[in-house]
């Protein structure tokens, strides 16, 4: 009989990920972040306890059975791995990347009560690349429903949610307005954390599912929302455009040449090659001294993605302190290894011209921490007297995004009053048969969760479409017909000949 | 996979060429004022090009280009009836408000001539009594005159040089049908950005409502990079969406002309790079024998 484990019978310390050296990556695109070893994979697996309350499971937005996976690990067993991840998180090798999980089922583990935590993300993104390699992709055949679902918007909530459906039986078509698609996890998240092969591994899983991708089609202008299910035989729409217009600072001289949104700089490097610029063909803003205003996780990807393209010196401007910091730890941490200067509680004022429309410098105003404001978070108030000028050649604002305005312009969604799509707990919009999620819900979210909205609207889907899950029994007690309940015992098995 | 093919084209002059391109779903979706962005090949850029008319029944839609940078000059060498654009989306932007003006100036300066046609056409269609305005420097350069003639009540030709119509720019033009037309409603004008800001500062003492279509640099061309963004009055707005007609009278042409010229040293850069390649390719030798040399290397290993 194995050994009880106890906190102190297991690993103590978290098995390192190896990583390319700060000096050397900060010249080059290729991942950081290097993976697990099948012996250190082994190694970490071994640190879960198996508790019993299972924080984890909870703290992740979509419930993965993290034990169970872990479990498989432990038994050498990867692709019972793969199995227990992709039940219930369609992109392993994606989210194991760009979760916070430290926010998540990392930061509620019983073992980092005492010690670190168990590296959960590490571990699924393990799983996730073994798949990728190997070419698991559990397609079993699926019976079609007859179903035809259009999905608007090709990034993480539609793909979870195109998945869903197309495990289901539907014709799933996925609409995407760039010419490839992956949304944010194309031209958002730079190489370095999620490289494109490995998005593109994934739209592959889900092109053999079943799943179309038509690409170069903005919906709304092609053709509208309501002419999907009036003339295009759709019988449901899910809405996953996201909320990508960028906030300007307002500020004088926000529109002298240098100034651009971290949307724009990444674009043009991620999905535009701009980096390869002359042999692509898009310019890729760049500069000497660069400054990046704001510090969230796409702050943290336009500085070091600056630091790569050869800036000599990047800076960080924040208006509240580190703790503040919206980022993910582990991004702020590579971002100060990769040379970025953070200069905290400190907010521009103005940007400074060369007077021939280019930027010189910005004028800064240092902050303090007064009272907290609606979100809960301490406001930040300007320190009298206290500007100061600085030479730079290059503004990124980093500083959110507002949802996108087409959908709104060309349909009779409702929208609230910050322009996002309205839903109720279902996910459904005011338009019979559409359902959305994603940032265009709820303003500029996380990865995992717009996995997790593009999931909750396929359950809604399914249920709109009266398609039933075929595997799942009836529950005696609480699912009725016409007051006969329809739990097993309350029908006769009839043998066919 | 969609197929962006192009199924006509015509050169008007070593500069200025049309291409058709055949997409059914945008030919019927289109309106006058959109724009779509287009991509030659996977390594190219993304350029927005106004559509200057299309075909609902044939299922085209008319791009009227002027090779100028790296990628229209490109298009103008590699875009024959057969080829196809990598990637190609729209249509884009607010459809023109084809109000319900009863007198309108329609004005085209250069390429603009290309993209006003449609909404010329449009405001014919919605009944109103059209004046067209068009520039070009001299009568070589003209183009879709007789379209014009098709859809405007009257038609002005302007030649900066005068060997056709009125001498002088367009301005030139709508001074005179302001001059011979007190009840004007509204004026249109597309163009290069110094002569739309030409026509609205022509138009602005007589308080004359005047629409023009901006054409700063842009990206994505759906309203998430802020690249296009552009100064109308007290706001910023993204051309793509909020756009790309917008109130001459409120638009702060300086700054839109400033942010035009972000990349000119890129776009040289590309250029030099280009003509190097070209140069380079020239000399390569035989291609037939290199076929057949990757050929023999590909059974080998």
């Amino acid at each position: 009989m194995a050994k009880k484990k106890t906190i102190r019978s297991i690993p103590q310390e978290r098995t390192p990920m190896r990583e390319q050296e700060p000096a050397v990556r900060s010249k080059n695109f290729a991942e950081v972040a290097c993976g697990y070893h099948p012996d250190d994979a082994l190694r970490e697996s071994e640190r879960c306890l198996m508790c019993p309350d299972q924080p984890c499971v909870s703290g992740c937005p979509v419930g993965i059975n993290i034990p169970g996976f872990i479990k498989k690990i432990g038994e050498k067993n990867l692709r019972g791995a793969y199995d227990i991840l992709t039940e219930t998180s369609l992109l392993p090798a994606i989210c194991g990347r760009v979760c916070p999980q430290e926010n998540q089922c990392e930061g509620v583990c019983t073992v980092g009560q005492s010690l670190e935590p168990v590296a959960i993300g590490r571990l699924e993104r393990f799983v996730g690349d073994a798949a990728i390699r190997e070419g698991w992709a559990n397609i079993p055949y699926i019976e079609p429903n007859g179903f035809k679902v259009g999905i608007v918007g090709s990034g993480p909530a539609g793909m979870a949610c195109a998945a869903d459906m197309a495990k289901a039986g539907c014709d799933v078509t996925v609409f995407e307005a760039f010419h490839e698609p992956g949304g944010v996890l194309k031209y958002g998240i730079p190489e370095f954390r999620l490289p494109n092969e490995v998005v593109d591994a994934e739209i592959n899983n889900l092109r053999k599912l079943g799943v179309k991708f038509e690409c170069n089609t903005l919906v709304g202008r092609l053709f509208t929302l309501e002419q999907m299910i009036s003339e295009m035989g759709f019988d449901a729409v899910f809405v996953g455009v996201g909320a990508g217009y960028p906030t300007m600072l307002g500020i004088p001289g926000d529109s002298l040449n240098g100034v651009l949104s971290a949307n724009e700089l990444l674009t043009r490097c991620n999905l535009m090659r701009g980096r390869d610029f002359p042999n692509a063909d898009t310019p890729q803003p760049m500069g000497q001294r660069v400054a990046i205003i704001g510090a969230g996780n796409t702050a943290m990807d336009a500085m070091r993605v600056s630091v790569r393209l050869g800036a000599e010196k990047v800076y960080c401007m924040y208006r509240r302190s580190r703790q503040e910091a919206p980022a993910r730890a582990e991004e702020v941490h590579h971002a100060e290894e990769e040379g970025v200067e953070f200069h905290w509680l400190t907010h521009p004022v103005a940007i400074l011209d060369d007077g021939k429309g280019n930027v010189r410098g910005m004028r800064c105003v240092r902050m303090e921490l007064g009272e907290p404001d609606a979100s809960g978070r301490r406001r930040p108030v300007p320190v009298e007297g206290s500007e100061f000028d600085f030479e730079c050649d290059l503004v990124v604002y980093a500083i959110g995004t507002n949802a996108n305005p087409i959908m709104g312009q060309t349909s009779g969604l409702k929208l609230n009053k910050w322009g996002y799509i309205g839903t109720d707990d279902t996910l459904a919009t005011s338009l019979a048969g559409v359902f959305a999620g994603g940032d265009i819900v709820t303003g500029a979210a996380t990865v995992i969760e717009a996995m997790g909205a593009g999931r909750k609207a396929a359950a809604s889907m399914k249920a709109y479409l009266g398609i039933r899950d075929t595997c799942k029994p009836y529950d005696q007690d609480k699912e009725k017909l016409f007051g006969i309940g329809l739990g097993e015992r309350n029908f006769a098995r009839v043998k066919v000949a | 996979m969609s197929c962006y093919e192009i199924v006509a084209r015509e050169d008007f002059s070593d500069v200025t060429y049309l291409l058709e391109v055949r997409h059914p779903m945008m030919a019927k979706a289109a309106k006058p004022g959109q724009f779509v962005i287009v991509m030659l090949h996977e390594n190219g850029e993304r350029i927005p090009l106004t559509i200057a008319d299309f075909d609902r029944e044939k299922g085209t839609i008319t791009l009227v280009i002027q090779a100028v940078g790296k990628t229209t000059r490109e298009m103008q060498q590699t875009c024959r009836v057969g080829t196809s654009l990598h990637a190609l989306v729209g249509p884009m932007g607010i459809p023109s408000d084809i109000s319900h003006a009863k007198k309108v100036v329609c004005v085209g300066g250069g390429l603009g001539v290309a993209p006003i046609y449609p909404q010329a056409r449009a405001f014919k269609e919605s009944g109103a009594y059209v004046i067209g305005v068009v520039g070009f420097r001299n009568k070589d350069l003209i183009f879709w005159d007789e379209k014009f003639r098709a859809v405007c009540d009257e038609f002005i030709i302007c030649t900066d040089d005068g060997s056709a119509g009125i001498k002088g720019l367009v301005t030139a033009g709508i001074e005179q049908a302001i001059a011979k037309h007190p009840d004007i409603d509204e004026v249109v004008a597309i163009g290069p950005p110094i002569m739309m800001k030409g026509c609205v500062e022509t138009t602005r003492p007589h308080k004359i409502k005047t629409m023009v279509s901006l054409n700063p640099l842009m990206v994505d061309g759906t309203g998430m990079c802020g690249g296009c963004r552009v100064k109308i009055g007290d706001t910023v707005k993204f051309a793509c969406v909020d756009g790309p007609d917008f109130d001459g009278h409120q638009v702060d042409f300086d700054d839109l002309m400033t942010r035009l010229r972000r990349y000119t040293k890129e776009e040289r850069m590309a250029l030099d790079h280009w003509e190097k390649e070209k140069a380079g390719k020239a000399d390569k030798g035989c291609r037939l024998k290199k076929t057949i040399d990757n050929a023999v290397d590909g059974v080998k290993s």
